[in-house]
């Protein structure tokens, strides 16, 4: 091969691949102000659907994570949300949910990524029977404030008879199995450092 | 330069119908008109980019770097679409998920790179891009309205049936892509095959 057909590669190669960095740099410089405000609207959006009567949200540093809380319209604080995570029938299902620190109870879901089979597992999201479920779902802590006094379990559909059990949904069992093993244990990990937070707030 | 260019892409030479490329993002995004909207835009987008630099620069690149170079250029513009779309609408961003990273192995993309703009001027290479953007964008578009129509009973979310309809939920999982892909298949060579023949009894009876 000879030497100039070698520098007609790298030129080509280096060229190229300048040309391209330099691109990509300036796309990503250009968007990345738009994109980081389309993530903080879709996490608003999440915290406020999860809390009712939210106007207000604030990010709180708690010993190894976040969490975000909502006040309302008073500056009173109304809910805590937390992200819980557990896996699914596809994959993992993620989800933010509020917690009422005065009643000790969660009181609103919102699924933030699933790959749940549409029509089955997704259901999670829709429907008004499964979503009742998390109205007043009871969450409150032991007597030392270390763990659940009650774990939350998800139990068959239509044999829900304590305050802290999710009424399943037929025929996705897996998810709805995944959406109170996430709850469950997301509140083990974070309520015991969120209710001494809001304590002291 | 000649409108053959643009035209042959949309039917004759139709990269899904005909040519059959392409078919990871043909039947994985599609379980929505809007989502088959979407990724048809974005791989036409890429496709005119890089079909136009591989053809302003095909003097300048030597033939034993060719396809990692093109490769290089494609990957640059399907980076530049991912961020672009995660500005436009993070739902939409979630929607198409890893099918957009993905544009960079479409065949479609490095088939046309190399065998058409690497050999041709060019305003040729920007028509042949946009003709087979367009014919990729249709066809992605039959497939996820067919499959958005009959798996969620609506169109571009719009609702289409009363309430009493019971959507055929096979339809939006990826059994659906290949029924309905072997539809439209079925359609365009049953079509096809009679024309040929009218072609040909035209001919013997001259």
């Amino acid at each position: 091969m000879s030497q100039s057909s070698v520098f007609h590669m790298y030129r080509a190669l280096v060229g190229v691949g300048m040309m391209c960095g330099l691109l990509i740099a300036l796309v990503y410089e250009g968007t990345l102000p738009i994109i980081e405000r389309n993530r903080a609207e879709a996490l608003e959006k999440a915290v406020f659907a999860v809390i009712p009567g939210a106007a207000r949200r604030e990010t709180i540093e708690l010993d190894g994570g976040e969490v975000h809380a909502g006040f309302d319209a008073e500056g009173k604080l109304a809910g805590i949300a937390i992200e819980a995570s557990s896996m699914g029938y596809a994959d993992v299902v993620t989800l933010l949910y509020g917690y009422s620190p005065a009643d000790e109870t969660i009181i609103g879901i919102q699924v933030l990524a699933s790959k749940e089979t549409p029509g089955l597992g997704d259901k999670i999201e829709k429907d008004a029977a499964f979503l009742e479920n998390f109205v007043a779902l009871d969450a409150s802590l032991n007597d030392d404030g270390s763990a659940l006094r009650n774990r939350i379990v998800t139990v068959k559909s239509g044999t829900k008879t304590e305050p802290w059990q999710i009424d399943g949904i037929t025929g996705a069992t897996i998810t709805s199995n995944a959406v109170g093993e996430a709850l469950a244990n997301s509140a083990e990990r974070w309520l015991p450092a969120v209710k001494e937070w809001a304590d002291e707030y | 330069m000649s409108t053959d260019e643009f035209i042959k892409g949309l039917w004759r030479e139709n990269p899904v119908f005909v040519q059959v490329l392409g078919m990871c993002p043909v039947l994985a995004v599609t379980n929505s008109a809007i989502n088959g909207l979407a990724m048809g835009l974005a791989t036409t987008f890429v496709m005119l980019m890089s079909n136009t630099l591989v053809s302003t620069l095909r003097n300048f690149i030597p033939k034993q770097v060719r396809i990692a170079t093109y490769i290089l250029i494609i990957a640059t513009f399907v980076t530049i679409v991912d961020y672009v779309i995660a500005a436009i609408s993070l739902d939409l961003h979630k929607a198409l998920g890893a099918f957009i990273a993905l544009i960079v192995v479409n065949c479609l993309i490095l088939g046309r790179a190399e065998a058409f703009a690497s050999k041709h001027t060019v305003a040729n290479a920007i028509l042949d891009a946009l003709g087979m953007g367009v014919g990729f964008t249709i066809a992605l578009l039959c497939l996820g309205g067919v499959r958005e129509i009959l798996g969620s009973g609506s169109f571009f979310n719009v609702a289409l049936f009363p309430e009493g309809f019971e959507p055929w939920i096979v339809m939006i999982l990826p059994g659906g892509g290949f029924f309905t892909l072997a539809g439209w298949l079925l359609l365009i060579n049953f079509f096809k095959a009679k024309r040929e023949a009218a072609l040909e009894q035209a001919e013997a009876t001259r």
